[in-house]
């Protein structure tokens, strides 16, 4: 006996809306959430590209940076989202915002180059400050590490947008936060529809 | 300028030297002033750039302002000490007749590209053959 089930949905008038949901949880069969994750899937897939392509395009390993400190208020404040490009050829030059990480530590700084002593071969050693701070970035560095180099540069700042990145600091500081926030995002791609 | 232990960083004899300098500067106002609707700051800056033994290129920022959207446009300090010692990487400030005193600034807009931008004057200052060991500073 076959019971012509496709049918008979198609027909059955929307009962009563707030069942909807129910009712489509119980319709929807295997094939149709293969596709929605698959849709989700191609969604995280194009992100990541175009982030990799950022990278490529920038030079940088970091192309977009929250800033974390009040280190450079005024001009940027906790939250502030920064452009970054780290071209090979760029000189570093005294009064350029470069980002850059202190070996050893993770976290990237966002300060400016207040000196700068380039050798005939390219070498470079610089010295940063936090336009915010009193003293100079020494205190920063690594043990006995008076200068930074071109390698510990993750790019310059190019471009920036104001309070945007304080979505990640939140995230951060709140990770409740950020799996409600990944929940209600799972749930509306797995249960959306397209009609 | 005098000889003296680096006692900002490296622990080795450098030079230091002292500038003192007058600036005049007059943001304009009105249509074409630099502050425009999505210009929050301007973060100016007076460098010192020049050549060594040890290094091709040298920069030392000696001073540095901030000015906020609003604030008098006009800059007229006299005999200005720098802000930041100016040490050098070795002993390359005796003697050397050559630096040059720019005055540059970034643009800090509300939102979009961080310009940097050098004035188009410029001064050159020449460094005394000998070390200073009485004058007070």
């Amino acid at each position: 006996r076959v019971c012509p089930v496709r049918g008979a949905a198609a027909t059955r008038g929307r009962a009563r809306p707030d069942m909807d949901l129910f009712g489509d949880l119980r319709r929807m069969n295997k094939r149709q959430l293969y596709y929605q994750v698959l849709n989700f899937a191609m969604i995280v897939s194009s992100a990541l590209m175009i982030w990799k392509g950022l990278i490529v395009i920038t030079g940088s390993e970091s192309p977009i940076v929250v800033v974390l400190s009040g280190s450079m208020e005024p001009a940027f404040h906790r939250g502030d989202l920064l452009f970054l490009t780290n071209f090979h050829d760029d000189p570093i030059r005294a009064g350029e915002i470069v980002v850059f990480k202190v070996e050893g530590r993770d976290i990237p700084i966002v300060h400016r180059v207040i000196k700068v002593h380039e050798k005939g071969n390219g070498n470079i050693k610089f010295l940063t400050k936090g336009d915010n701070n009193e003293v100079d970035d020494r205190g920063l560095y690594k043990e006995g590490q008076n200068w930074l180099e071109k390698k510990d540069v993750v790019g310059r700042a190019r471009g920036f947008l104001p309070y945007v990145g304080m979505v990640t600091i939140i995230m951060n500081d709140y990770p409740k936060f950020k799996y409600a926030l990944l929940a209600v995002m799972g749930a509306y791609v797995l249960l959306k529809r397209e009609s | 300028r005098k000889n003296v232990e680096d006692f900002t960083g490296p622990r080795e004899r450098s030079d230091l030297g002292f500038v003192t300098f007058d600036i005049t500067a007059d943001i304009l106002n009105g249509k074409n002033s630099i502050f425009d609707w999505n210009v929050k700051q301007l973060f100016l800056y007076l460098s010192a750039e020049y050549s060594t033994k040890n290094n091709a290129l040298n920069q030392v920022v000696l001073w540095d302002k901030i000015m906020l959207r609003g604030d008098n446009p006009r800059l007229s300090l006299k005999d200005m000490k720098s802000k930041y010692f100016f040490f050098d990487d070795g002993n390359g400030l005796k003697g050397n007749r050559n630096i040059t005193l720019t005055l540059s600034w970034n643009v800090v807009p509300n939102a979009g590209i961080l310009p940097l931008v050098t004035g188009s004057g410029h001064v050159s200052v020449p460094f005394p053959d000998t070390y200073e060991t009485t004058k007070s500073y």
